[in-house]
């Protein structure tokens, strides 16, 4: 196989896996600490893809719509956790998948009265459309490596964040154990109110990112979700750690799935056969990835409650 | 996160009945429900015949997902997916030349017993939401078989030629025989699940749902009690995919999208969790709000998720409940 496009496919894989982090690393903050179960967490990252793709759009500048798609979903963020999410603390969790599912509902229904049904067109800005010869032989699309350093430059600031400062330090301290934290004096509400809205800022900025690549269309919350509470639940629900490395491990398995094992497939298969196992393969592994990382470590790989 | 947090408490103990009164309003509904397909055509309303059906269907696998989640404490977020085998079976069966509907629906049963066997098998290693995930990811991956399977239609499904034949002089394609049939097995299952719930097996499940180590050292077999549990589940879900597939005479790999899973749930707690009417009472509630409201507006989705997180905040032990309230201050 031709090495150079293996690490092609790689950093797409790795890409994709910075993304599943952003949005991952809210909803395992909120998971781990507030023991909130958030489904409508990737609806934050869809408003975030719409107001980006909208604002490109009307101002022509990629820089101002994505700083106006944080901002914006920090707002709605803000409003949302001041409405519904303060009344889900310490509900039991079927209440508040309860609730966060009927937030997706009113999410959908909403963009689709403002946006319209059909998908909306998310340029790639025009400065990034070309692509850079990353080594002889391979053009790299420039935007999508803007997108990977993007994801390793706010992983980075978040693993700073969570590791090496005061409010990580109460983070942590609330992941671990809640009850004790709370004895000790840290304001575990308060420091969920910021986290919720970090998540939300991070999962904005990962939607904001993501829509030139991907279609920016209502349904698309429920699509990110999915993969990033499998991110979660390999990582160890509340690690931060974990889910940077189960995001990355899911975003490269999930291309090898797509890239790789048709390839290998129709190489030792019969055509029909193949051709009925290859998309089969593309969309079911990183679901096994899940169940077999869960039957072997059933609470996880980091797990932050050991 | 515990695993109680993810259970409900026992419903209050009922005030000793007779034991005919309880049967009382089970026996008018059925009757009701009997004479509903002559009233229907009577009333030229017969596309709600076939709706009616529908939502029969939908409540029995509610009911079986009460039946693990309400009473087992089990919350599986991929009940969808063992609808979708025991859907598939017909129409693999059918294709192959199985015409009977009693043989189709028989293997369909047993099917989606053996996929929720193997399911369960693994994912009951788990707890809590590592349970829900591991169910969902199953799920997804039947959701990706049927997807794949493109000589059955693939992402588009499939459309029946036939109905399988019921014999014994019913005719399948005349729609309330087959509502009269459909209305019988639900009734028949609903009952059997109810009892099934009273019984040892099933204050041992109640027992795990609230204690597992308790009943562990009790000497209980607390692993295969539950993994019997949710096999019998899946064997009752895919009872009602086959009964949807043969109603609708169409399958697709929509049908156990995980949003479906997701929907199952949503039906259960508005019913009440873990109430002896809480499925069959939610699914109807949801699917008659659903219809009723696509009638009226393309932004259906909004009001039912408004209604949601009300139910969420507002009656989290759900409808059945409400319900009990209101006869005990009546009484």
């Amino acid at each position: 196989m031709n090495p150079i496009l293996v690490f092609e496919q790689l950093l797409n894989g790795a890409g994709y896996g910075l993304m599943l982090f952003l949005i991952a690393a809210g909803l395992t903050l909120v998971f781990g600490i507030m023991d909130v179960m958030n489904l409508s967490h990737g609806s934050l990252f869809m408003v975030g893809a719409y107001v980006a793709a909208t604002v490109h759009v009307q101002s022509g500048s990629f820089a101002v719509a994505v700083l106006v798609a944080v901002a914006a979903t920090v707002a709605v963020a803000a409003l949302l956790e001041v409405t519904l999410m303060r009344r889900l603390y310490g509900r039991d969790h079927l209440a508040q998948v309860l609730a966060t599912f009927g937030v997706i509902l009113v999410a959908d229904d909403a963009v689709k009265m403002v946006w319209g049904p059909s998908p909306v067109m998310a340029p790639t800005p025009a400065w990034l459309s070309g692509p850079v010869e990353l080594f002889a032989g391979l053009p790299y699309p420039s935007y999508r490596l803007v997108v990977l350093g993007a994801g390793v430059l706010v992983a980075g600031l978040l693993y700073l964040l969570v590791n090496h400062s005061r409010l990580g330090m109460l983070v942590r301290a609330g992941a671990s154990d809640r009850w004790m934290a709370e004895l000790m004096g840290v304001r575990v509400q308060r420091v969920f109110c910021g986290i919720f809205v970090l998540g939300a800022s991070l999962a904005a900025l990962a939607g904001a990112l993501m829509g030139p690549l991907m279609a920016v269309q209502v349904g698309m919350g429920e699509s990110i979700l999915i993969p990033a509470l499998v991110v979660i639940v390999i990582g160890g629900i509340g690690s931060v750690r974990g889910a940077f490395v189960a995001a990355l491990l899911v975003g490269l398995v999930d291309t090898i799935g797509r890239a790789f094992l048709p390839l290998l497939l129709r190489a030792t298969l019969p055509p029909a056969v193949a051709a009925d196992l290859g998309p089969l393969c593309a969309e079911v592994a990183m679901y096994a990835l899940m169940a077999a990382v869960l039957s072997f470590r059933p609470a996880g790989l980091f797990s932050a409650k050991a | 996160m515990s695993a109680a947090s993810l259970t409900p408490s026992s419903p209050p103990q009922r005030p000793a009945t007779p034991r005919w009164r309880g049967a009382l309003l089970p026996l008018a509904l059925l009757a009701a429900l009997a004479v509903f397909p002559l009233v229907a055509s009577a009333l030229g309303l017969d596309f709600y015949i076939g709706f009616v059906r529908r939502v029969l269907v939908v409540a029995l696998a509610a009911a079986s997902l009460n039946f693990i989640m309400g009473f087992g404490g089990m919350v599986a977020l991929g009940h969808a997916g063992f609808m979708g085998v025991g859907a598939y079976a017909v129409v693999v069966l059918s294709d192959a030349g199985a015409t009977s509907a009693w043989v189709v629906w028989g293997a369909a049963m047993v099917l989606a017993a053996l996929a929720a066997a193997l399911v369960g098998a693994i994912s009951l290693r788990t707890q809590g939401v590592y349970f829900i995930m591991i169910t969902l990811a199953f799920a997804q991956m039947l959701y990706f078989v049927f997807v794949s399977l493109r000589s059955y239609g693939g992402d588009d499904g499939y459309t029946l030629p036939l109905r399988p034949v019921l014999g014994l002089g019913l005719d399948a394609m005349h729609e309330p025989t087959l509502y009269w049939v459909v209305l019988a097995l639900v009734a028949l299952v609903l009952w059997w699940l109810d009892r099934a719930t009273a019984s040892r097996f099933g204050a041992a499940l109640a027992g795990i749902r609230d204690n597992a180590t308790r009943m562990r050292a009790l000497g209980y077999p607390v692993y295969l009690l539950q993994l019997a549990a949710f096999t019998l589940a899946g064997a009752v879900a895919g009872l009602a995919g086959a009964l949807l597939a043969t109603g609708n005479s169409f399958v697709s790999p929509a049908m156990m999208h995980w949003t479906q899973s997701a929907t199952l749930i949503v039906m259960v707690v508005i019913g009440g969790l873990g109430r002896r009417w809480g499925g069959p009472l939610g699914a109807a509630v949801w699917l008659a709000l659903e219809e009723a409201l696509k009638l009226h507006t393309d932004y259906w989705h909004l009001p039912l998720g408004l209604l949601l997180i009300a139910t969420a905040l507002y009656a989290p032990k759900g409808l059945a409940a409400l319900a009990d309230l209101r006869a005990r201050s009546a009484r």
